[in-house]
């Protein structure tokens, strides 16, 4: 067993679980998606991201590819939570949060395939 | 890509993995922690307000407690964390920086980039190998004759010469070996535009290897070369080197030209001259009596051959014989740079002398020491270093061989102006009379610098006038590009060498000589008569009135008003 691909499948897993906790409920409302939530999401998604720097397989290239797809939408889903909350002074909307959780659902798309694409790997993998 | 890049990615794992975790404990840290506002209400900082606060704490910027005072509780959380994170930024910005300053990676950056730069490249070029003397010279001269060169050397030094030499065009550099053919291939040896490769390193067997694989890898490549061993030049013969330049067998084919005919080594030194240099005066070496060479070297064994063929009387001088080997004459075992040396190889009664040993130093006091003794000798030195220059400009010999400008003269005249070298095979056959006609011609179009040499083709593109004028039905001769634009009956500063058409070649064409579509010419004359012959060359009004004397009305309302 090689332990960093035990931490580099659990960040990978954790970043899917954690970006669906985050996207399930209603849509708009904002009690069902707690911004702490949205935090862990984009930290342990910058985490995977780190971890798949410098692989030099196109397996590693695709994987880097998603993680990064999934960080630039949570990015822009933050910025936009940032933005309603604290410059807009409107506060959090229903249309607000509703953009949120849909961007945090494109970020949820890439982080499975990037899941699946892990999966890909090890069933390739022979002994 | 190259696997370096993917160790300094992977190298940034660590340092960006710490920065990350130790801002997510910060942050969460922070909104977890309650505080009390002004009003003594509690509140939780919000994830904006304490990334906000983390980034500039972290970077020790410091602009204070935002949105509210802290409570105690947060002031002893942010005393933890403030070691925590401004520690972990100085590292991992350290060990980021660190990564990226890697010998390594900047090596693979700068040939990543040079690549870049050769892939972009749309005009045909020559990849010079070597940016010494004479590749920097070469370099010079192919650029100002609108063409152009990308570089390698092994030497930064040199590489950042190049980047400071004050060329027109921008010229790629890479400091690399040229000898593993990764290096030759990324500075565009298979290049389709590469029109030809000089190996004009200091290193024979580097000049070798760059001759092979250039031959190996791209057949149709013009490939040319320095060599200082006759071993070395066959075996790059062996290869199809399209041309093999040793400096000193160059030299002593110069100095037979010299012995012979004087004004042909005299136009050749005008013509392959470097730009802005004064014109050389003649020189006439003693064919009779005796000649004394110092120095039974590469250089010495050039020259000796070349004076036996004269069937001249030689003396040799030579420190270690065992090395050299002997020559088949009066020999003298000493080093020359003494008085005793000279005398005995009777310098005295000598008429040449040759300081030929591989020391400046040496070939300076040979020359220095003989003088004494006899004023009047014909002194040949071998210059090894350039910047000795001004030392033997102070002694005053006849005849200079430096070896990197007499290579940087053959292959500038190669490859800049082709047809010079043709022109200059063929004048090698002509008799010293013709020649020496020839120079005086010269002498009376230039002042007392080097000429500009210059080729003209006619077509299209370097020639739309004579294109017109033969398409509207006159006859343009090369005495008419020749003229004056101001005053048709004043012929310009130039002399024209040779003229190839359909014929064939033709040695000092005739003025009468009728131009025609095809036909390529080489002239040279005082720097910027080049020039003035582009008016004739490419503005139909200013060809027109040359050769008619008039120039027809273009302006439609003018035509009409002259009816």
């Amino acid at each position: 067993m090689n332990p960093e691909k035990v931490i580099f499948g659990f960040f990978i897993v954790l970043a899917a679980t954690l970006n669906f906790g985050f996207y399930v409920g209603d849509i708009s409302n904002p009690d069902h998606h707690p911004v702490l939530e949205l935090f862990f999401v984009v930290v342990v998604n910058l985490i995977a991201t780190i971890l798949k720097f410098g692989d030099r397989t196109q397996m590693g290239a695709l994987l880097l590819a998603t993680s990064l797809v999934a960080v630039l939408q949570l990015f822009a889903a933050s910025l936009i939570w940032g933005y309603v909350v604290y410059v807009s002074e409107t506060g959090m909307t229903a249309a607000a949060m509703a953009s949120i959780v849909s961007l945090s659902g494109g970020a949820l798309m890439a982080n499975i395939i990037s899941v699946v694409l892990l999966v890909i790997e090890t069933v390739m993998l022979r002994r | 890509m190259d696997p370096v890049f993917f160790i300094i990615f992977r190298r940034m794992r660590r340092p960006l993995l710490t920065l990350l975790v130790t801002y997510a404990i910060a942050v969460l840290g922070l909104t977890l922690i309650p505080g009390q506002d002004a009003d003594g209400n509690t509140w939780h900082m919000s994830f904006f307000h304490a990334f906000y606060f983390v980034s500039y704490m972290a970077t020790t910027i410091g602009f204070g407690e935002i949105p509210h005072e802290f409570s105690d509780g947060q002031r002893l959380w942010v005393t933890f964390t403030v070691y925590a994170t401004v520690v972990v930024w100085i590292y991992a910005i350290g060990t980021l920086l660190s990564l990226v300053q890697n010998k390594t990676f900047q090596q693979a950056v700068t040939e990543k980039r040079f690549a870049r730069k050769i892939c972009a490249l749309n005009e045909p070029f020559y990849l010079v190998c070597g940016y010494g003397e004479t590749g920097s010279e070469l370099v010079r001269s192919l650029i100002e004759h609108k063409q152009h060169a990308v570089v390698i050397d092994i030497d930064q030094h040199r590489i950042n010469d190049l980047e400071l030499d004050a060329l027109i065009e921008a010229v790629p550099g890479l400091c690399a070996d040229a000898q593993p053919p990764v290096h030759l291939i990324q500075a565009g040896l298979q290049h389709e535009l590469c029109s030809g490769v000089v190996a004009v390193t200091n290193s024979n067997e580097a000049n070798l290897k760059i001759a092979i694989t250039s031959k190996m890898l791209n057949h149709d490549l013009q490939v040319i070369c320095r060599a200082d061993s006759h071993d070395i030049e066959a075996n790059m013969a062996s290869f199809g080197t399209d041309y093999i330049i040793d400096p000193y067998d160059t030299f002593g084919a110069r100095l037979a030209t010299a012995l012979q005919a004087p004004c042909i080594y005299l136009l050749h030194q005008w013509l392959t001259g470097m730009a802005d240099e004064c014109l050389k005066e003649p020189v006439y070496p003693p064919v009779a009596g005796r000649w004394v060479i110092c120095g039974y070297g590469r250089f010495g064994k050039a020259i000796y051959n070349r004076l036996q063929k004269e069937e001249i009387e030689i003396v040799v001088i030579e420190m270690t014989p065992e090395i050299t080997g002997k020559p088949d004459t009066v020999f003298v075992q000493g080093r020359g740079t003494e008085a005793a040396t000279l005398i005995e190889a009777r310098i005295h009664s000598a008429e040449g002398l040759v300081a030929g040993t591989d020391d400046d130093a040496n070939n300076l006091s040979i020359i220095a020491t003989a003088k004494e003794i006899n004023p009047g000798l014909f002194t040949i030195a071998r210059k090894n270093h350039s910047d000795n220059e001004a030392l033997f400009d102070a002694l005053s010999c006849n005849m200079v061989m430096t070896p990197s400008s007499i290579i940087a003269n053959k292959i500038r005249a190669l490859l800049v102006v082709p047809m010079l070298y043709e022109f200059l095979e063929i004048a090698y056959f002509k008799d010293d009379d013709w020649a020496c006609e020839l120079v005086s011609r010269i002498s009376g179009a230039i002042s007392d610098v080097v000429p500009d040499i210059w080729e003209v083709k006619i077509d299209e593109t370097n020639a739309y006038a004579v294109t017109q004028m033969i398409k509207r039905g006159y006859e343009v001769q090369l005495a008419d590009i020749q003229r004056d634009r101001y005053d048709p009956d004043k012929p310009l500063n130039a002399v024209s060498l040779l003229y190839k058409g359909k014929e064939g070649k033709t040695l000092l064409p005739a003025d009468e000589q009728v131009l025609s579509e095809g036909d390529r010419l080489l002239f040279c004359g005082q720097v910027g008569i080049h020039h003035s012959m582009e008016w004739n060359l490419q503005n139909v009004n200013v060809l027109e009135f040359i050769v008619t004397g008039t120039v027809a009305t273009q302006s439609k309302l003018l035509k009409l008003f002259l009816k």
